[in-house]
């Protein structure tokens, strides 16, 4: 299914019930030039009426067949020995078929700062890839993608939630 | 419904048919209301006096005071009188009786008119005065439309700001921010710009996939920000006024962190490679080559250049928990670490006169907003949540913002920079987070 959604109906649902209660206006550039209090003219309005280029949607953005969660302890980017069984089967099955390919995507629980948690969520991806090379999968075979705290399984601030969310989460993207 | 609201309803429409990604002009109503938690002592009594009107039509287009009064209430330094106390409404000069005022405690009077000169052409002039010393402190005369009538206000507010306080006011300021709503496949992320008071909100790129990082370009025209659209991180540039957006790093792995040079022409990002290695780069805008600033095998992240360009000041866990290095912005020498209290300090922002570090930092098992002084290593913790995030200075440097948590919402609060005022900005929904001060508007 394609990823990407647009939502600019919604948007557009808002703005018109923005027009029937705000009576102010909106910056305009109106040209207008210097004056006492210098110029008030063409400078950071957004109503201009331009347009950006469009871009193209990519169609075959998908979200891949989740095939694996690993979860991790807090701070730490070790995968338990439960989990290497499992991961070992993952890395024979891609070892055995060069066409598969996966995708790990990194999380992290939401204490502390957002890019930080990225690099923590990248680390847990990338000790899962290691691993998973060191067992027969090909470099060619795995991207890593890391969301950090930017996608929670569960949303509670408490030991339970953030315990769930520090997770790699591997998705089959190719066949 | 104004011609520009009409053509803004027409370019959604336009936006929806043609199925662009990227949201361009679309407002919605202000977001973000003001609630003061913290005052920092007494606020000196002001007047803001209703301002008189010359023009065809019966009443005033807009209400400058209003927005006069409601920005020097909102610096939690004044506090306007109502109306309904004022023993006299002067809208020029001449009419004003300065015993009136000085009777009521006010300490500064403004007052002023505007008058109609075109179909869209205002003349707007405003005079503060010092009623206890009968003098005029300011006075101004500025052209404006229906459509720069807000500014307009903020500007005078600016004005009256800085002559009152001898700091430069930021209510012309603009504040960019991400805010998420719904759930699992219903979840969308939305990068907005407002006005400071939480007007003129524009969602300027929405996505099902989540929207990270916003900065400032220097001149307020542009924003870089990451978004993991089809399931990978890319850093883009978007120039506000035209929806425009330039991709500008799309390498495997993480692509994050974006931060405009001073100069504008370079970016500070975070790239990690296939193996996810993050280390600190500097990317061209005009070529968008990148250069290795840091190499290390800990996380080296969320890049901020110094003022004056020369340095780059990242977050780094190459000692244990993260901390704040210095490195030369062209690269070469090793990084130097500037943070030694306690065992987190991450997301290092700088304040626009170079002398101060905001950064987030683990204060007694809470993550909370700080601000470290450069000169004297002395650190000053501003917040008091559990999960502040995202400091970002005003251009004046007296005052920060951030993110909070409200129960399960993040919320945006401001502090001045020597923490005794503090406000929370209230959201209509959704969980609000990473808001950026822009810099000075350019009028």
């Amino acid at each position: 299914m394609t990823k990407l959604k647009l939502l600019t109906i919604a948007i557009f649902a808002i703005s018109l019930g923005a027009c029937a209660s705000q009576n102010i206006p909106d910056p305009e550039p109106d040209g207008s030039s210097a004056g006492n209090g210098g110029e008030f003219g063409n400078t950071d309005g957004f109503d201009d009426g331009t347009f950006g280029e469009p871009e193209e949607i990519p169609f075959d953005s998908d979200d891949g067949e989740l095939a694996m969660v690993i979860y991790f302890d807090f701070d730490q980017s070790e995968i338990r020995p439960e989990d290497q069984a499992t991961l070992e089967g993952h890395a024979n099955r891609m070892a055995n078929n060069g066409s598969d390919s996966v995708r790990l995507e990194g999380h992290a629980d939401e204490r502390g700062s957002r890019e930080y948690n990225i690099g923590l969520g990248e680390r847990r991806s990338q000790a899962v890839r290691r691993l998973l090379m060191i067992q027969g999968a090909s470099a060619g075979q795995i991207s890593t993608v890391s969301f950090g705290e930017e996608r929670p399984v569960a949303f509670g601030s408490d030991e339970i939630s953030y315990a769930q969310n520090r997770r790699v989460e591997i998705r089959y993207t190719g066949n | 419904m104004t011609w520009a609201r009409s053509m803004r309803n027409l370019f959604s429409r336009l936006t929806a048919v043609l199925g662009l990604v990227l949201v361009f002009v679309t407002s919605a109503n202000a977001q973000l209301e003001i609630e003061i938690t913290r005052g920092g002592g007494s606020r000196v009594p002001v007047a803001v006096v209703p301002f008189g009107w010359e023009g065809a039509s019966s009443n005033a287009p807009f209400d400058l005071s209003d927005v006069i009064g409601a920005d020097l209430h909102r610096s939690g330094r004044f506090r306007p009188i109502s109306a309904d106390n004022m023993l006299q409404k002067p809208t020029s000069g001449a009419d004003v009786d300065f015993d009136d005022w000085s009777i009521l405690g006010v300490e500064a009077l403004v007052i002023g008119s505007v008058a109609q000169t075109g179909e869209n052409a205002y003349t707007v002039q405003f005079q503060l005065f010092d009623p206890l010393r009968r003098q005029q402190l300011i006075g101004y005369r500025m052209p404006a439309s229906r459509g720069t009538m807000r500014r307009v206000a903020h500007r005078a507010a600016d004005m009256i700001y800085e002559k009152l306080t001898g700091i430069p006011g930021v209510f012309g300021t603009k504040v960019t921010y991400v805010t998420a709503k719904g759930n699992g496949k219903n979840r969308s992320f939305s990068l907005i710009v407002s006005d400071m008071d939480g007007e003129n909100e524009h969602v300027i790129m929405e996505s099902a996939d989540p929207i990270m990082s916003p900065a400032w370009s220097p001149d307020s025209r542009q924003l870089a920000y990451v978004s993991f659209e089809g399931n990978r991180s890319t850093i883009y540039v978007q120039t506000l006024r035209t929806g425009n957006r330039f991709k500008i790093s799309s390498r495997a792995g993480v692509n994050g962190s974006p931060a405009f040079s001073p100069d504008g022409r370079k970016l500070v990002v975070t790239l990690g490679g296939e193996v996810g290695n993050l280390d600190i780069y500097v990317i061209e805008m005009a070529n968008r080559s990148a250069r290795r600033i840091t190499s290390h095998t800990a996380i080296d992240t969320e890049g901020t250049w110094s003022p004056d360009g020369r340095s780059i000041y990242f977050a780094s866990d190459r000692s244990g928990g993260p901390q704040i290095y210095k490195v030369s912005s062209t690269g070469g020498g090793a990084p130097e670490r500037v943070t030694f209290e306690g065992s987190y300090n991450a997301r290092p922002r700088f304040s626009a006169d170079g002398k101060k570090l905001a950064m987030v930092h683990l204060d007694r098992g809470n993550y909370r907003v700080a601000v470290f002084d450069l000169a004297s290593s002395e650190l000053l913790v501003l917040s008091a949540g559990s999960q502040d995030e995202s400091p970002s200075f005003a251009p004046n440097s007296d005052s920060l913002i951030y993110a909070t948590r409200q129960g399960r919402n993040g919320v945006l609060e401001t502090v001045s920079a020597d923490g005794l005022i503090r406000q929370r900005l209230g959201s209509s929904g959704g969980d609000v987070r990473e808001p950026v001060w822009s810099p000075f508007p350019r009028y």
